[in-house]
Formats: C-alpha cells, sequence, structure tokens
C-alpha cells in the first residue's frame, strides 16, 4: 500500500528495508475553529493516501488538543488568567471571524452537524485512529503552563522546533496552518 | 458486483476517501471495493486518490445524483 517515493530516495538512518512512505507535515498554530478544521481533514487524508502525516501543534494550535476539563492550568496568575480565557478542546473553539462572542461557532457546527461534516473531535479521535502523529511543543506548553495531564491522551511525546524541522526535511508535503 | 460496498452517501469531503482507504486495506489485492457517495468533490477526489495510490478505477458512474466509483485493490 505504500506510494512509490517520487525523488530518489537518500539513504536514510531507517535500518528498515522496505520502502519509505511519503511523509507529510502539518504546522497547527492556530486554534481557531476555521483552521483546525482543515489542519485535520488534510491531516486525515494525508493517511488515506497512506502518507506517514505527523501534525505539530504550536502556540495557539494547541488549544485543540486540551481537554475539555483541564480546567485552570499553570502556576501563574497570568496563565491562569490564560487557561481561562483561552479554553481550548475542540469544541470550544471559535472562529477567526464573524465569531461574535461564540455565536457563530456555534452556528457553523450546527451547520456542519446538518450537513454532516465530520467535526474537528470526531476527525481528531479518526487522525489518532489512522496513526497520525500528533506532537504538541513543548515550549508553549511551558510558556502557556499546560501540563501532559492538560491534553488528550494519545499523543507523541512533547517536541520542538528541532524536532518539526527534522520531519520537514523528509517531507513532500509541509504547511503552516 | 464489487467485493465490498462502502456507503457514504450523505458524508462530507474527507469521509469518503477516509471510508474508501479504509475498506481498500481490509480486502486482498484484486478485490473490488464500491463506493458510493452524494460528495461531488469524490468525483475529482476519488480518481486522484486511486491514481496516486496505484489502485486502478474500474468504473465511475451517476445513477440518481448519487456517484458510484469501483476501485481494485492493488
Amino acid at each position: 500500500m505504500t506510494t512509490p517515493n517520487l525523488a530518489p530516495v537518500e539513504e536514510s538512518a531507517t535500518p528498515d528495508a522496505r520502502p519509505q512512505k511519503e511523509k507529510m507535515v502539518l504546522i497547527a498554530a492556530s486554534g481557531d475553529l476555521d483552521k483546525a478544521w482543515p489542519v485535520l481533514i488534510l491531516a486525515t487524508t494525508g493517511a488515506a493516501y497512506g502518507m506517514d502525516v505527523t501534525v505539530f501543534f504550536t502556540f495557539w494550535g494547541l488549544a485543540i488538543l486540551k481537554r475539555p476539563d483541564a480546567g485552570i492550568s499553570g502556576d501563574d496568575w497570568r496563565q491562569k488568567l490564560l487557561s481561562v480565557f483561552n479554553r481550548g478542546a475542540p469544541t470550544n473553539l471559535g472562529l477567526s471571524k464573524l465569531n461574535f462572542a461564540g455565536l457563530g461557532p456555534k452556528m457553523m457546527r450546527d451547520l456542519a452537524d446538518k450537513h454532516r461534516v465530520a467535526s474537528v473531535q470526531e476527525l481528531l479521535e479518526l487522525a489518532q485512529q489512522m496513526g497520525v502523529k500528533l506532537w504538541p511543543c513543548q515550549m508553549t506548553m511551558d510558556l502557556m503552563g499546560l501540563s501532559r495531564e492538560d491534553l488528550i491522551d494519545g499523543l507523541a511525546d512533547p517536541a520542538g522546533a528541532g524536532a518539526a524541522i527534522a520531519e520537514m526535511k523528509q517531507a513532500s508535503i509541509s504547511l503552516f496552518v | 458486483m464489487a467485493d465490498t460496498v462502502v456507503d457514504a452517501r450523505g458524508l462530507q469531503c474527507p469521509m469518503p476517501i477516509i471510508k474508501l482507504s479504509q475498506a481498500i486495506t481490509a480486502v486482498a489485492p484484486g478485490q473490488t471495493v464500491e463506493l458510493i457517495s452524494t460528495d461531488k468533490g469524490s468525483c475529482t477526489d476519488v480518481p486522484a486518490w486511486a491514481a496516486d495510490m496505484g489502485h486502478p478505477l474500474k468504473e465511475q458512474f451517476e445513477v440518481d445524483g448519487e456517484f458510484h466509483f469501483v476501485i481494485e485493490r492493488a
């Protein structure tokens, strides 16, 4: 089921003799519903193409990975305040425009439901089932006072820009959303 | 008649492709999967996916606004 590599594959570090899967890397830097959606649609579709997909969640994008019941997190009062106003979890994401204090995303979710567009929550679970690697950004976790317990299960170990670049160097598709 | 039928009617992008990819991995090489979709995007998405994955698209037709694709696992 692996796709043929289009470019000549350089000697890789993997001792595996099988042809390497093509890689796709998505950087999810936004916690807006209208960005989380395409990130996860592309991630799951990439997996459907037999690609090795990694999504690196950084800055506001990390909100997508928060548990719905994460509550107030952090040690610093500013981190605590941030966790109140940036509740996160797929069900709390707002729209980048026409948000209208939450009315916009409510209407968008209702419309998506009516038209049977898979929700961000469903796509996130599907991505995990399909083997998409979900990487939380360590720096953002430290900055925002989020611990591993504030995030959903089944994530890859938190990583940094160095790991993200290493993945992107080998990827045939890399997108910053 | 295809070996497996995937009913993706009513589902939107990317679900028809996701369900198709899951069904293809579940059948043996040489077996076929028929996808039924009402998502117009499938008409471009499915042929693109099948071509890239190397699975022959044996048939593609429309019946009463429903799109049918018969794909053979390579």
